[in-house]
């Protein structure tokens, strides 16, 4: 196939076949022995645009998903869903975008479930979360309840037809129409007991969300009771104000990923959410690392010189961001002493989650985790995939990932 | 160092590239301006197929005496290649990234003898 380099000029590459892309990771899995570990993708993604025909057609309100049926429809006249601006496949420099279109799937299975397999074999990877991708804008519909209607339609859809598809390798935390808290504990209290849900997601994208406004406890709560977990997953908005005064999207993106998780974290954690509910698993997710230890920092300051405004908090701001759980994707691994410190920061050992962001154009592998210089054995397996097992219950594959999780504290059974 | 035979030159046009496989060892071979140059094909991000992705002209943005940015534009004659899983790009005649020129990938000789062309590995 061609892809349009400078000027127009067309350059040839192979079509896009996922296993023949990642054979150079398949190769880090041999040499590794990534078949004796345990690895938990937190943070995978499809494109769920490409299921739509399947999916809109599961939308409850008649009248609202005739609108979002007619404005797919051939010639059609609207979106449904927000989207962003940005060039995630830098014109074509990340191949896998524009090629994604040619890579043939046996049409008697979800599409999305074999390029999983292919992914995820290549990688080493025992299981994914998967998340959807333009979803993730979901939190800027101006509509509430078009926002339940489309997060109701995608939970049906991936619960009752993708992930069955997927052999048990994939799960995951399915995305709340926060504008509509009631909307959103219905989803839980419909959802929540489903096979492969390990908990609910919120995006962060969103620019009025008050996380710890009353009207969302007993969302929270119901997660709690089920033994479940919450995620907030980042993402960008250079259309936002505050983004708007980037002009290369690699500033919107570098900051507005973390900016989400700094903004929900913050409110989070100075509203005592820890205290609420300190058995609710809550991970946050694609911001990367580097914002933790400087949120960590700032809030504990602050907290110091203004206790009065967080009564509720009984230890530093810190502490609670301890106690919760991080995607380790995208890892700066820029300079490997404030990596390490970073990683002792948020007692990484116990606290980080391995995450690919696969198909993404950052995506990371297991050896950026597997590779670490200052990492002990037991730290490796925790985060790349032991933690994981014992919040979301994934049973080992094989004998000897099952004697790993047993010699480094993790097995929880299964 | 042995010779491993690539192709023959008349068959190898301007703007290709081949990958030759020498047990686990990848390299990847370009032609580019009628010069062949040949690296690593293991990307020094995470280890990604760096030679078989998009060659691209390198993308400059001048700048006016009075510093005022004249935009961003393609450079005349030098060319990348860049690894397709995250986008780490090369420069061509170095396989130095263009970021960083510590960051070099393995460069191999490439040795011409009438048509045929080999890479010395």
């Amino acid at each position: 196939m061609d892809l349009i380099a400078d000027r127009g000029r067309r350059v040839t590459v192979e079509e896009l076949n996922t296993s023949k892309l990642l054979a150079h990771a398949a190769k880090q899995v041999k040499d590794r022995k990534f078949d004796d570990v345990l690895i938990v993708d937190t943070d995978a993604h499809h494109y769920e645009n490409e299921n739509f025909a399947e999916i809109l057609p599961f939308m409850e309100n008649e009248v609202l998903k005739q609108l979002a049926l007619a404005a797919r429809a051939k010639g059609g006249r609207g979106s449904v869903m927000p989207s962003g601006f940005g060039y995630q496949d830098m014109g074509g420099r990340v191949t896998r975008y524009p090629l994604r279109a040619s890579e043939k799937t046996d049409p008697g299975r979800q599409r999305d479930a074999q390029l999983g397999d292919r992914w995820m074999n290549a990688m080493g990877v025992d299981y994914s979360c998967l998340f959807p991708t333009g979803m993730l804008n979901i939190g800027l519909h101006p509509q509430k309840e078009m926002e339940f209607e489309l997060c109701w339609a995608y939970a049906r859809w991936v619960t009752e037809k993708a992930l069955p598809d997927c052999n048990g390798r994939m799960y995951t935390m399915l995305c709340l129409p926060f504008s509509d808290p009631e909307g959103s504990l219905r989803m839980v209290e419909t959802f929540g007991n489903r096979k492969g849900v390990g908990g609910f997601m919120i995006t962060s994208v969103r620019e009025k969300m008050q996380v710890s406004d009353n009207a969302y406890m007993k969302v929270y709560r119901a997660i709690e009771e089920r033994g479940l977990a919450i995620a907030f997953h980042s993402g960008p908005n250079w259309g936002s104000n505050t983004f708007q005064s980037c002009n290369r999207f690699l500033s919107a993106h570098a900051l507005g990923f973390s900016w989400f998780n700094i903004l929900h974290c913050t409110n989070w954690v100075v509203n005592g959410m820890g205290e609420r509910f300190p058995k609710l698993p809550v991970l946050w997710i694609e911001a990367g690392l580097a914002w933790i230890p400087f949120l960590m920092q700032r809030l504990d300051h602050e907290y110091m010189l203004r206790p009065s405004e967080c009564p509720v908090l009984k230890k530093k701001p810190s502490d609670y961001m301890r106690d919760m759980f991080y995607s380790s994707q995208p890892m700066e691994i820029q300079d490997m002493e404030a990596l390490e410190t970073t990683f002792r920061m948020i007692n990484a050992e116990t606290q980080l989650l391995y995450a690919s962001d696969y198909p993404h154009w950052d995506f990371d592998l297991p050896s950026t985790i597997y590779d670490l210089p200052f990492l002990t054995d037991k730290a490796r397996h925790n985060i790349l995939g032991g933690t994981a097992h014992k919040i979301f219950k994934l049973p080992p594959r094989n004998e000897a990932q099952k004697a790993n999780l047993i010699k480094y504290g993790n097995y929880v059974g299964g | 160092m042995a010779e491993q035979f690539v192709g023959k030159a008349s068959e190898f046009k301007d703007g290709e590239r081949q990958i030759i496989r020498i047990g686990e060892d990848e390299i990847g071979v370009f032609r580019h301006a009628g010069e062949f140059y040949a690296y690593s094909n293991f990307c020094l991000h995470q280890g990604g197929p760096a030679c078989e992705g998009l060659t691209i002209a390198r993308v400059i943005e001048p700048l006016r005496e009075d510093k005022t940015s004249m935009g961003l534009h393609f450079h005349e004659t030098d060319m990348n290649f860049v690894c397709p899983w995250h986008g780490y790009e090369y420069d061509m005649k170095t396989g130095a990234h263009i970021a960083d020129p510590r960051v070099k990938l393995r460069k191999y000789d490439v040795v011409r003898k009438g048509d045929e062309v080999y890479v010395v590995a």
